[in-house]
């Protein structure tokens, strides 16, 4: 056990030192950071003044917020205060990231109807979180999934998967977004990279440390509405265009792409079936169980409110994906032909990835634009902000409260080490995001999507449903499903092939979540069922309390005291 | 509080009620699963399905419809279980709960 007590620092430190050496070249970071792009044309005024109009009522916020969060229980979930309808809008905002908004049109721009196959994913996970998880969640949960799994479980071993699967989820999820926000926004604002880094850095370890749970969800609230109703005002100048007829709209994407009536039609995205179901999986098992998403159950009051807040978030979130059904083809309508947004090539400047915001160009000039790239940056901002506070809460909440002081700190110290915790997340996003500069992050995304799907769904759909299972076969089965996972992807096509340069990949699938699924599972099942300690018949039989509990939302965190 | 679950442990209300519930989430989960499945794997396996128009003219094809579909299916289906168990369930919960909690204590 005392082993295993270590693991989790380990593997900070080891992450810690890897990224140091990652980013070796400080002073050439440094350099850049201060150092104005050449063509300071690029910046684009409206856009600037938008921005720190977000940034300054970001900050008001957070100062009222920081007065309000005394205790931990403010720090962790807002206090349990926060309402159906703001919490299905934080929903959405956790789930809509710049990738459901730039992502999604930039698919769709290259491939047409491909692209709408990551439009519709979404909704094969949110069933799967709503029917079988949320209620359930609520009555059980108090800050994180960690809480979860040891209302049965023992509480050292459980925790020391559930948050190590936790902070690497975290920081995997981190560096995508930072490299992410890194190239928009020096693409948006004229700004240099490591300078966009340090910004969003400082940005989101302000909101985390100073105000917490509620900044973080207002940062989210205000977020989901600037980009519902940006996205709502673009499809609607789109639609006038054509006057409001879609099929006149879809006529003319047609009549634009080089796909011509392909562009309407199923293309070859799918051509290896075991890769393609792979991924499936990982997506909808993976999205069902995000910590930072689930996390936001534990801020309401009781179970009503978190099914409110799902069915807010529901129909938001399908609102917004049918909005990329408009936007992805008004991109290829209005920007594919456009000379303003093509270089001399007739490329897409800055990418597939612009479209979207090319498009708000076209239909609304620079103040849209200007609008538009707020926006973009308000989503990360607030995705990354949620994602510090779930990690904050993994490593006070459970590492140190839980497991190193044994549930014997108080509120203040524990205060203490979130904070300190959020300022060491900020600062490794801004070196993570500067030594992951210019690679390939569409691979990183499938780190923490595996992690979600092999670690966080089995553990929480089997402690909750199947009566049978044990600490020992959890762990196991939770280790072995994580420690397969990572192998399969080193040795997978990506890393092994073309990145390390070998000639061939010792695992052959891009996306290994369907057997590291498996392992996991099967595992947990196998190893609880043959596991005949006496610790495992004590937890077999306070299942039924658990039961009671996760059905009635008696005895729930936050619920009518007694 | 143990006491207190394991009377409505023992009460068959509380095991109808979970067993209602439990029916309608995974009733509605198979809904959601078969439709969303059954879009992919014609994506996947009959692509000419979904390359077909709605009509002779509209570009408007099967396939984005299907799209459309399964996204507002997902929507009214969450709406429907969230109406049952605000509508229903809960009521029935509490009514359980307080019978639990007003029996003498042993």
């Amino acid at each position: 056990m005392k082993k295993l007590k270590q693991l989790p620092l380990l593997f900070g430190l080891g992450l810690l030192a890897w990224a140091g050496s990652a980013a070796a070249d400080v002073a050439t970071a440094l350099h850049n950071m201060f150092t104005l792009p050449a063509d300071t044309s690029a910046i684009n005024t409206k856009a600037v003044a938008m921005f720190f109009g977000f940034v300054i009522v970001s900050l008001g916020i957070t100062f009222w917020a920081a007065k309000r969060t005394k205790s931990t229980s403010d720090f962790y979930t807002a206090g349990g205060k926060i309402g159906g309808f703001q919490n299905g809008l934080a929903i959405c905002g956790d789930w809509c990231s710049s990738a459901a908004l730039m992502g999604v049109a930039a698919l769709i721009y290259s491939t047409g109807f491909d692209g709408l196959i990551y439009s519709v994913v979404p909704f094969g996970a949110w069933p799967l979180m709503m029917f079988l998880l949320a209620d359930r969640l609520r009555n059980l949960g108090k800050y994180t999934l960690a809480d979860i799994v040891s209302v049965r479980m023992a509480r050292v071993p459980s925790r020391t998967l559930v948050s190590s699967a936790s902070l690497a989820f975290v920081i995997g999820y981190l560096i995508v977004q930072m490299v992410g926000a890194g190239t928009l926004i020096s693409n948006l604002f004229g700004l240099n990279y490591e300078m966009a880094q340090v910004i969003i850095g400082v940005l989101i370890v302000v909101y985390v440390a100073f105000g917490g749970m509620i900044a973080t969800t207002y940062v989210q609230l205000i977020k989901a509405v600037l980009l519902l109703s940006g996205a709502t005002f673009i499809v609607f100048l789109v639609l006038q265009k054509f006057g409001f007829s879609m099929n006149g709209l879809y006529q003319a994407a047609v009549d634009n792409s080089p796909l011509k009536v392909g562009v309407m039609q199923p293309g070859v995205l799918l051509p290896d079936p075991v890769n393609a179901i792979s991924c499936g999986v990982m997506l909808i098992l993976g999205g069902a169980a995000m910590p930072h998403v689930l996390m936001r159950f534990f801020t309401v009051p009781d179970a009503k409110e978190a099914r409110r807040s799902v069915a807010w978030a529901a129909s938001l979130i399908g609102y917004f994906y049918l909005l990329t059904f408009f936007i992805g083809y008004g991109a290829i309508a209005f920007v594919m032909k456009n000379p303003e947004f093509l270089d001399a090539k007739g490329v897409i400047i800055g990418g597939a990835n612009m479209a979207a915001i090319h498009l708000a160009k076209a239909m609304g000039g620079d103040l849209l634009l200007g609008f538009i790239s707020a926006v973009a940056f308000a989503t990360i901002v607030a995705v990354v902000a949620g994602l510090t506070i779930a990690g904050a809460s993994a490593i006070s909440h459970d590492i140190y409260a839980n497991m190193l002081r044994h549930g014997q700190a108080t509120d203040a110290e524990v205060m203490k080490v979130s904070r300190i915790a959020a300022l060491g997340l900020g600062v490794l996003g801004i070196v993570l995001g500067i030594a992951f500069k210019g690679q390939n992050i569409a691979y990183l995304i499938v780190l923490p999507f595996t992690i979600s799907s092999t670690v966080f769904f089995p553990v929480l759909f089997l402690s909750m449903y199947w009566r049978r299972l044990t600490t020992t076969g959890m762990v196991t089965g939770g280790w072995l499903g994580l420690a397969s996972a990572i192998v399969m992807l080193v040795v997978g096509p990506t890393i092994w092939k073309d990145i390390m340069g070998h000639p061939e990949a010792l695992f052959p699938y891009k996306y290994p979540a369907l057997f590291s699924i498996s392992i996991s599972f099967v595992t947990m099942i196998v190893v609880s069922l043959l596991d005949k300690s006496a610790r495992a018949k004590a937890e077999l039989a306070s299942f039924d309390d658990q039961f009671v509990r996760s059905q009635t939302g008696l005895g729930a965190e936050g619920a009518v005291q007694h | 509080m143990e006491d207190t679950y394991r009377r409505i442990d023992a009460d068959p209300e509380f095991h109808a009620l979970s067993k209602r519930r439990s029916r309608l989430s995974w009733a509605l989960t198979a809904v959601v699963a078969f439709s969303f499945y059954l879009w992919i794997f014609v994506i996947a396996f009959k692509p000419a399905w979904f390359a077909q128009t709605l009509g002779p003219d509209t570009v408007l094809t099967v396939g984005i419809a299907g799209g459309l579909g399964v996204i507002v299916l997902a929507v009214t289906l969450t709406g429907i279980y969230i109406w049952q168990a605000n509508q229903h369930f809960d009521a029935q919960n509490r009514k359980i709960v307080a019978h639990a909690q007003s029996e003498p204590q042993t």
